[in-house]
């Protein structure tokens, strides 16, 4: 009798693991694979964002032993009234979460008969992407509320009002101090908003004044600078100072990020994804000039190609520290990268507005983003709703955003509010030689709207897979190489 | 309870029990996946509705010039990988069969190692290694050795490089592993008789070492068509993302993530899909035809 006994137990123990093994295999497997994307996540386009802001600093290695440290465990907080509607919210930057944690308190102590608790959750970047649309595809198991990167905005938005909440009417009462521009790259075909922005991500130039002043410049030619001729002049100026050692350079240009491209575009006017429902074009005449000009950089030894193919990854903050180049144009979002990575940096840098082509042109656009949005799956959508757009762009909101993430926030009447940008108490304002918020004061009425569609990632990816590499590293001839890329975004569209 | 007893003990019945968690498992997880990724290869799969597209993303498939990279990425590592993991783990096996090592367990044991180190942080290892800084651990090499630095994970010859490197550091102990048990298979007196032949130790290797692994050749073989050819993790650690300079580390199942999961076309995901195991099927049914294996009972 034992022994039948222990014959069943045997065989339902063997059912029972072979097909839990089988379930197990697929959710083991898919934290591994998207890994490595976090870390990634600054780099994955030129609309990447706040991807990598771990509190660690100075340690070379400490971006890479975080991100592997960062497959295993997802980080979880609850914040609020635990009695609160419940709401769930992911992300795939922690602070971003803390800031929504921050948030719900405060809106608990001014709501007590509408208490929220929220939980949030930080997964890798792709790994998050993923879930939230495999969940919207599904109809079940998305959260109330999730950050989405703008480089992924298409994907979620193509789902439109089926798949998210749209924010016209909560949003409305802020509209009016926000940049416009940045609602609109987060809107859907049919003209609805559906995501709530953190920031402009307003390009400028970051400026090692510290070694420019060694090599005997100063912060008045910094300030000379108008158009890109200027800027190479000087930057060949501070080769010719420091002797043109090898491995110094003026800047570094990109391969695998299309900020620079970004910014030419901004400054002519021009959009390669043809605007919302345009037809996309990269043969553009300021991304010729653009190209064309790296590339004479890069022969010239004026620019180096930036290792591993932007500034914003582990060998970029490696290459900052070393002083291997002392100038380059990047979102106001980088700000927390030196910060964060590059903290012995402090005092050095100075900011300042991004060269043009002709001058009267605009001389930044906004890059990278993250936009909120709140699912169809909400339990409470006119309180998640309502929530998300206090918390984002309410002045205590943008406060908290600034102090904490360091952004350039979108609401345009706190960039001269003294108390607002000028706060020495702020660590960004701490650490660089000029006010961030007066550069971005400076060029309100110039900052270029480059917008994300359907057709952006494929652009995208063929920049910085091909085209770039083509042209900067393999010396082709740059508008052979926008043909090439043509000719792929075409099969797309 | 008679009944019951009676089912349990029927020598007809049990063996069915016995195979039933496989079939069950075979049928959900991979018959069922199988026929809906043909189903789905031709739709348009959008979040707001499904369409049958006929042919399309196939047609689409033949100008896509990706694809075409993705697949002759795939196929050189597939042939470069059978080239350095059948022989080498072979002859690995047979030297540890041999007693021309001492302290095997010791070597076995660094062989087989990394096959159980995650993927993720080996990738992540091999990719700071591979840095094209100057402090990059390659470089550091190259540079002592006075050859200067290279952009490793930016060129053609010095990516596939990476990745085989990868590969065999990867598969090499695992290969050698089922060698090893091969050779365990083979009974001794066929040694003794060639000894007594006077086989010297090369004509024991050809004439009876190797025609006697024939089937676990065949085995790892035609695994490692399959896993060259699927080959992904690799890439993907290796470059953080399905994304790599001129596409230089673009697999076949790279690019299906890329359009199916990160684009969400799961309908043209599908189709890279589908691509990926006729050519699989066909490299696999010819080798095994070639070499006999099909057809006919091992005896």
């Amino acid at each position: 009798m034992k022994k039948k006994v222990l014959a069943t137990l045997l065989t339902a123990a063997m059912l029972a693991t072979t097909l839990a093994g089988c379930g197990g295999g697929d959710a083991g497997s898919a934290p591994a694979a998207d890994g490595g994307a976090a870390e990634e996540a600054p780099a994955a386009d030129a609309g990447s964002d706040d991807g990598a802001a771990a509190d660690d600093g100075a340690a070379e290695e400490a971006p890479a032993d975080d991100a592997a440290a960062a497959e295993e465990e997802i980080p979880t907080a609850t914040f609020g009234d635990p009695n609160g509607t419940h709401m769930e919210m992911w992300t795939f930057v922690e602070i971003h979460g803390q800031h929504y944690g921050n948030m719900v308190e405060k809106w608990n102590e001014q709501n007590p008969d509408r208490t929220i608790e929220i939980t949030c959750t930080t997964y890798p970047y792709a790994d998050m992407h993923t879930k939230l649309l495999t969940s919207l595809n599904a109809g079940t198991g998305a959260p109330d509320i999730c950050d989405v990167e703008i480089g992924q905005f298409p994907n979620v938005v193509a789902g439109l009002d089926t798949w998210l909440v749209p924010q016209n009417d909560t949003a409305a009462p802020y509209l009016d101090t926000m940049v416009k521009a940045r609602m609109d790259v987060y809107s859907g075909t049919d003209g609805n908003y559906y995501g709530i922005p953190y920031h402009v991500g307003a390009t400028v130039m970051y400026y090692n004044l510290a070694a420019l002043e060694e090599a005997g410049l100063s912060q008045a030619d910094v300030d000379a600078v108008v158009t890109w001729d200027d800027y190479a002049a000087l930057g060949e100026k501070y080769l010719e100072a420091i002797g043109r050692p090898e491995g110094k350079h003026w800047t570094s240009v990109d391969t695998a990020g299309c900020d620079w491209q970004w910014i030419a575009m901004a400054e002519y006017g021009e959009d390669w994804t043809g605007g919302m429902d345009g037809t996309a074009n990269v043969q553009l005449e300021s991304v010729k000039k653009m190209c064309t000009m790296e590339q004479e950089w890069v022969n010239s030894g004026l620019a180096m190609v930036s290792p591993d193919g932007h500034v914003d990854l582990e060998a970029g903050f490696q290459n900052i520290l070393d002083h291997n180049i002392v100038s380059f144009p990047k979102a106001m979002w980088y700000m927390s990268r030196f910060t964060n990575y590059m903290p012995e940096e402090k005092g050095n840098w100075y900011i300042a507005k991004c060269p043009v082509f002709e001058a009267g042109q605009k001389c930044s656009v906004g890059i990278g983003g993250t936009g909120t949005v709140v699912t169809q799956q909400a339990v409470d959508k006119d309180l998640a709703s309502e929530f998300l757009c206090w918390a984002k762009m309410s002045e205590e909101g943008e406060q908290l955003i600034w102090d904490n993430l360091g952004f350039d926030v979108c609401n345009t009447v706190l960039w001269n509010d003294d108390a607002f940008a000028h706060d020495d108490n702020n660590q960004y304002n701490q650490f660089f030689r000029n006010y961030p918020y007066d550069v971005l004061y400076s060029i309100k009425d110039d900052i270029g709207t480059v917008y994300t569609t359907a057709i952006s990632p494929t652009i995208n990816e063929q920049m910085c897979n091909v085209t770039l590499n083509d042209i900067l590293e393999n010396g082709m001839d740059v508008d052979e190489a926008l043909q090439a890329a043509q000719d792929v975004v075409d099969l797309e569209q | 309870m008679n009944k019951f007893k009676k089912f349990f003990y029927s020598q007809k019945a049990a063996p069915y029990v016995f195979v039933l968690p496989f079939i069950i498992s075979f049928l959900l997880f991979w018959i069922y996946p199988l026929c809906s990724t043909i189903t789905m290869s031709f739709q348009d799969i959008k979040p707001t509705g499904t369409e049958w597209v006929g042919v399309s993303n196939f047609q689409k498939l033949l100008k896509d010039k990706t694809f075409h990279t993705a697949i002759l990425n795939s196929f050189q590592y597939m042939v470069l990988t059978l080239v350095l993991l059948i022989p080498f783990p072979m002859f690995f096996a047979v030297l540890m069969d041999s007693r021309l090592v001492k302290a095997k367990g010791f070597w076995k044991a660094c062989l087989y190692v990394p096959a159980l180190t995650s993927v993720v942080i080996s990738g992540t290892l091999f990719r700071l290694m591979f840095s094209e800084y100057p402090t990059g651990q390659m470089n550091v090499i190259t540079t002592a050795l006075g050859l200067g630095t290279f952009k490793w994970l930016k060129m053609k010859a010095t990516g596939l490089g990476a990745l085989l490197l990868v590969a065999c550091w990867r598969w090499t102990g695992v290969n050698m592993l089922y060698f090893i048990s091969g050779l365990k298979a083979i009974d001794t007196a066929m040694y003794e008789a060639a000894d007594i032949d006077g086989a010297t130790a090369w004509q024991k290797f050809r004439y009876v070492t190797i025609p006697l692994l024939k089937p676990t050749t065949v085995y790892v073989l035609t695994i490692s068509v399959y896993a060259g050819l699927a080959m992904f993790m690799e890439s993907y650690m290796l470059w953080a993302g399905p994304d790599s300079p001129n596409n230089i580390g673009l697999t076949i199942v790279g690019y299906l993530y890329k359009r199916g999961i990160t684009k969400n076309q799961l309908g043209y995901g599908s189709a890279v899909g589908i691509v990926l195991l006729v050519i699989a099927l066909a490299i696999n049914i010819v080798q095994l035809v070639v070499n006999g294996t099909l057809g006919k009972e091992e005896d």
